[in-house]
């Protein structure tokens, strides 16, 4: 495998946060002139590789070797000089400072008194931007500015420091298509001056486009790393599965029921516009399209949890106030959202506490709460669904992702809603526990419960689904049935070229 | 930029709108006297604003400067009354080292020791007080105890500027233009304006905020000896609950307390202004109990009219980055 | 709650009752019922206005403006005092006004979404310079012997503690009670750690967080004004700088009990032995003539100690980890 020297290895790394095991024993090589893919499932330890390769983690064991030297970063400071630039999947700008500013944070240009030089530095943003063949103002603060343009200045931010190693880790997730093909561009003609690309997506097409290797992992493994040109997608899929699609997603099939939800016309300015759609008893009915598209927007509106402007929603037929989860809750809706951390889970709470927090006032007697209550109801909803955890008075911080999100669902099952939306309900989870997630939330379904699902993982998005509403930049691109909805008519409908 | 540009420029309209307003009711508030006085006034509180606009600006915050310059303020005293030929640089190179080595210790324990800058220098206000007062007891340094030379340097002019103002506005000028135009201001903006992405950007954090803290504390030593030379009365309760006005004039002078944005000259103003105000009520007559509710009710509006440009502006952005 | 703080607590109880025997036992008077009485009359402004201190500081917030709310329901006091209003009515307008500072606090907290930190020490300067304008700097004295009596006085019907137990220690233990039960055993309790803890994963399960720190502010004013009512007619005098500083001690005391400063943690019990520490400590060495100023020191150490100490501990126990995890992947 080794025709030139590699310019970076990783070599047999290891990490784990508390008892999860990110990342165990993966070594692949980058080579100068090469782009890299890396691909597996959400939660398969991409982003912790990206991470130690920035120097914001350290290995718990193994090395990094540049051009066969160990590297030891100690902050992210030691690979930026090492010549490693990163875009991270959330963009990391400083939202009070300028656009420009943010480009040249720590290379600024100085004049001969050590002084930075603005008008270089906003000559430099502009250049970039050129460069990228976007118009942005470099003399703007970048907060406010949309999900694609921060990830086009990092990107600029990326370029500007000139690194000999570029690590992407989903840059293209918020991007149009435009957008993309001048990116691809721009990162081909830094690979063919010899910089070594790390490539990290979900899309196949652009990862057969632009990169001449990939490498494989699972659930925190090294599985493969081979030549592009080796492999067809179908067995990229299969090896960062690791089992047959068809075995994964067990959707039964169920007569719907009455209708449960009926979202009509409802709009937030700026973020989505006269979205439509209706839900019935024992259907799952799922919102696709690309990050930024607005889907967790949606359904955090439907919920209550965000303010709309416009529109209506009605549960089995009664209008829902607005802007209130607690009339959605009473009306027998539970929302399990996107970031596990941020909206899911207390992480500092017990698992106990985590599970009981929309019920305790039902709990309570004469308002009262003594631990026997919470304690028996968390009982028996984790084992219910199966949670392996220590003890329910544990923080719920401690347990792996996967158990984190059956705590999630716990919680929100045991309020007996009616309509549950769930919101990317197996982001980063390990695969026996995805497997599990879907099973449930099809006999969730069988038993008469409508089921709302977001989610990016097209294939889960076709096992599942009796029907996509597929949004596109905050509208309703296409409404798909089960019978109609393929990976490529979703994809279309999602990128806005459904004449193709 | 240009909403920075009106944040400062609104303080500046609210200064001369009150200057007006006191001078058509009592020509005498603009006599060279009364300029004189303000700007002495004014001289101690912006020394310590510049310094605490640094700490808020990374998102932190430095409650122990009253107890900084207390600390600062009897050992210089005490210096001079025991060696009084000692010439004024020594006593100001004392007073900043004394600042600086306090200073320090805050700066450690938030970043080495990660305890919030609240909780440090609230602890550090009390120990930095607790110290001086066991070292002083009862005592305290009278005027007639220190030489001459100390005590003048407060009423002295350089060019008919007094030494005392001039030194406030080398250190709030100098402060702004390194925040403005050196990399380690905008670092330290950085670092307020989104503490993880300043750790991923490589910046030095850890020395970046020691010297944030150890400015802020440096400072506050300075208007110490500043302050042993204007009232040549120091005692250990001096600057006591000085760190409320220094807090204020910052946030009056439109530095977000959540870090990132915000001026040192601004915070400078803000000091003027707060100075401004309690010598206008006691040109126009009115009761003196009232300046401290302004300057309340001032901070309040302050931080009000803050949040409102902050929403109509984010509200604008959204509607630009919706039409596209 | 982790059980990292929770240990914090129990040392935090357990150095408190160690350093009330020492004291009883080394210092001259410390265990006699005249200075039991005077302690718990000291410690009675902190602990009360610690209570809902405590709730607020839980849910990731903080109120400056306690001591200068106390000072102006004690200014207010002599004012209405002067003009006739009686006793009788002085008291709940007090208290009313006291919750109605605390609703400005949380109006311009939760509706106009500012930082507490900056509003409240906006409102610090604000109401303690309304107390000024109210009263100057005189004071008001002469109010009814029956009230005053009651706050300095002991119980007497309990004759075989011959005198040793205050009223206002009744008036401690009920709120105490009262505030414990709320933040450990209820709903609202539940809420109050989620939204320190994590405010969006509260909104996401449906608690009103706005409008759970707004009424926490309200309740923070209204004792804020009860304990300015109770400051005044201990000390027989209303005057507009009652209590200033306050604000320092009662925050200093909380999070000495262990109380996160980010909010999400502490527990009440906690709380009110890091009162009781700070206050017998500040006894003991008064009895011992070493000047209370200088007790600073302690009191600003253990602050800082009470977040350093679990910071250390938790970060050599990591590096131990990561330390066995290397040597077992070595070999």
């Amino acid at each position: 495998m080794a025709e030139a020297a590699a310019l970076l290895e990783v070599h047999d790394v290891t990490k784990s946060f508390g008892a999860v095991a990110a990342v165990q024993g993966v070594s692949f090589p980058l080579y100068g002139g090469e782009a890299h893919a890396l691909v597996g499932e959400n939660g398969a330890g991409k982003s912790t590789i990206v991470k130690m390769l920035a120097g914001v983690h350290r290995p718990d064991t193994g090395t990094l070797r540049i051009e066969h030297t160990d590297v030891d970063f100690t902050g992210p400071a030691d690979a930026k000089a090492a010549g490693i630039a990163v875009i991270y999947q959330e963009p990391t700008l400083f939202p009070d400072l300028s656009v420009a500013e943010n480009i040249a944070m720590g290379n600024q240009p100085l004049t001969r008194l050590r002084q930075i030089d603005r008008p270089a530095t906003h000559a430099n943003a502009e250049r970039l931007f050129q460069r990228l063949g976007v118009h942005l103002d470099p003399t703007r603060p970048a907060r406010g500015l949309s999900i694609a343009d921060q990830q086009l200045v990092e990107i600029a931010k990326a370029l500007s420091s000139e690194a000999r190693i570029l690590i992407m880790d989903e840059p293209t997730a918020a991007l149009s298509a435009v957008e993309v093909a001048r990116l691809f561009a721009v990162v081909r003609s830094l690979r063919d001056e010899g910089a070594a690309i790390l490539f990290i997506s979900h899309r196949f097409e652009e990862i057969t486009e632009l990169c001449q290797r990939v490498t494989i992992m699972r659930d925190g493994k090294h599985v493969a790393t081979e030549l592009v040109a080796d492999l067809t997608v179908d067995d990229m899929i299969r090896r960062m599965v690791g089992r047959d699609l068809s075995a994964l997603f067990p959707k039964q099939e169920v007569a719907p029921g009455e209708v449960m939800l009926e979202v009509s016309g409802l709009t937030r300015e700026g973020v989505f516009r006269d979205i439509s759609f209706t839900v019935r008893a024992g259907e799952i009915v799922a919102l696709a399209g690309l990050v930024g598209a607005g889907r967790s927007e949606v359904v955090q509106a439907v919920f209550g949890v965000d303010p709309y402007d416009s529109g209506t929603v009605r549960v089995r037929g009664r209008s829902l106030k607005r802007g209130s989860p607690r009339a959605a809750m009473a009306a027998g809706l539970a929302l399990v959202p996107e970031d596990r951390r941020q909206q899911g889970l207390v992480m500092e709470l017990s698992i106990e506490r985590n599970v009981t927090l929309p019920r305790a006032r039902k709990l309570a007697r004469l308002g009262l709460l003594f631990g026997g209550a919470e304690r028996k109801a968390a009982l028996t909803w984790t084992q219910k669904l199966q949670t392996k955890l220590g003890s329910l008075a544990d923080p719920v911080g401690t347990l792996s992702g996967g158990n984190q999100q059956k705590v999630v669902l716990a919680k929100w099952l045991s309020t007996s809603p009616q309509l549950l939306i769930v919101d990317e309900p197996t982001r980063g989870i390990d695969v026996g526990t995805k497997a599990e997630v879907h099973r449930l939330m099809s006999s969730l379904a069988a038993d008469g419960l409508a089921v709302v699902m977001v989610s990016s993982e097209l294939p889960e998005v076709l096992g599942m689904a009796d029907r996509v509403v597929v949004l596109r930049e905050g509208r309703v691109a296409a409404v798909l049935d089960r019978a109609e909805a393929t990976e490529e008519s979703v994809m279309y409908a999602a990128m806005g070229q459904g004449a193709a | 930029m240009n909403l920075l540009k009106t944040r400062e420029l609104g303080i500046v309209l609210a200064l001369a709108a009150l200057v007006l307003f006191t001078t058509i009711s009592n020509p005498r508030f603009l006599s060279g006297q009364s300029i004189r006085d303000n700007l002495l006034n004014t001289a101690i509180l912006a020394v310590m604003a510049a310094g605490q606009a640094v700490v808020v600006i990374t998102r932190n915050i430095d409650l122990s400067v009253g107890s900084v310059l207390g600390i600062s303020a009897f050992a210089v005293a005490t210096m001079m009354s025991d060696h009084p030929g000692l010439p004024m640089i020594v006593a100001i190179l004392v007073g900043l080292v004394v600042g600086a080595a306090a200073g320090l210790l805050n700066g450690v324990l938030v970043r080495y020791g990660k305890v919030p800058a609240l909780v440090v220098t609230l602890g550090t206000l009390y120990m930095y007080r607790g110290i001086t007062y066991s070292w002083a007891g009862g005592s305290q340094v009278n005027a007639d105890e220190l030489p001459p030379h100390f005590l003048n340097f407060a009423n002295d002019n350089l060019l008919g500027v007094p030494w005392l103002v001039l030194i406030a506005l080398v250190v709030v000028g100098g402060t702004s233009w390194v925040m403005r135009n050196y990399r380690v201001g905008r670092e330290l903006y950085a670092m307020g304006s989104s503490p993880q992405a300043a750790e991923l950007a490589g910046i030095k954090v850890a020395r970046n905020l020691l010297g944030a803290f150890v400015l802020s504390g440096a400072l506050a030593g300075l208007a110490g000896v500043l302050f042993a030379a204007r009232f040549g009365t120091v005692d250990a309760s001096a600057g006591t609950g000085y760190e409320l006005n220094v807090v204020a004039a910052v946030v009056v002078g439109g530095v977000a307390v959540f870090g990132g944005s915000g001026t040192v000259w601004g915070a400078g103003l803000g000091a003027l202004l707060l100075t401004v105000i309690s010598s206008a009520l006691a040109v126009l007559d009115i009761n003196q109990f009232w300046q401290q509710a302004i300057v309340g009710a001032l901070i309040v509006l302050a931080i009000g009219a803050d949040r409102l440009v902050a929403v109509r502006i984010a509200r604008s952005l959204r509607k630009r980055d919706a039409h596209v | 709650m982790s059980r990292k703080l929770a240990s914090w607590d129990t040392a935090i109880i357990l150095l408190t009752v160690l350093v009330l025997i020492i004291a009883s036992l080394a210092v001259d008077n410390f265990g006699t019922s005249r200075n039991f009485t005077f302690m718990v009359l000291d410690l009675l402004p902190i602990i009360l206005v610690a209570l809902p201190m405590t709730f607020i500081i839980v849910t990731g917030e903080i109120d400056l403006s306690v001591a200068s709310t106390l000072g102006l329901t004690s200014s207010l006091m002599g004012w209405f005092w002067n003009h006739g209003l009686s006793i009788e009515t002085i008291i709940p307008l007090c208290i009313v006004i006291g919750a109605v500072a605390g609703a400005f606090n949380g109006f311009l907290i939760t509706g106009l979404g500012l930082p507490s930190l900056a509003v409240t020490i906006g409102t610090l300067a604000l109401y303690r310079g309304l107390a000024l304008v109210v009263l100057g700097d005189s004071a008001v004295a002469d109010f009814p012997f029956n009230y005053t009596g009651w706050v300095t006085g002991t119980l007497s019907w309990l004759p075989w503690l011959d005198g040793a137990v205050p009223n206002v220690l009744i008036l401690i233990v009920v709120l105490a009670l009262i505030f414990g039960v709320i933040l450990h055993a209820t709903p609202i309790g539940r809420s109050l750690y989620a939204i320190g803890a994590n405010a969006q994963a509260a909104h996401f399960a449906g608690i009103r967080v706005a409008r759970t720190k707004f009424w926490l502010y309200v309740v923070s004013g209204a004792v804020a004004g009860l304990v300015g009512v109770l400051w005044t007619l201990r000390y027989s005098s209303a005057r507009a700088d009652n209590g200033a500083g306050l604000e320092l001690a009662v925050v200093a005391a909380v999070l000495l009990g262990g109380v996160s400063i980010f909010g999400g943690k502490g527990s009440l019990p906690g709380v009110l032995a890091g009162v009781v520490l700070l206050t017998a400590l500040q006894n003991a060495l008064r009895l011992e003539d070493v000047s209370g100023q200088a007790l600073n020191i302690v009191t600003g150490a253990l602050l800082v100690l009470s977040v350093l100490l679990p910071n250390v501990i938790s970060s050599i126990r990591g590096n131990w980890q990561r330390r066995k995890l290397r040597q077992s992947a070595a070999s």
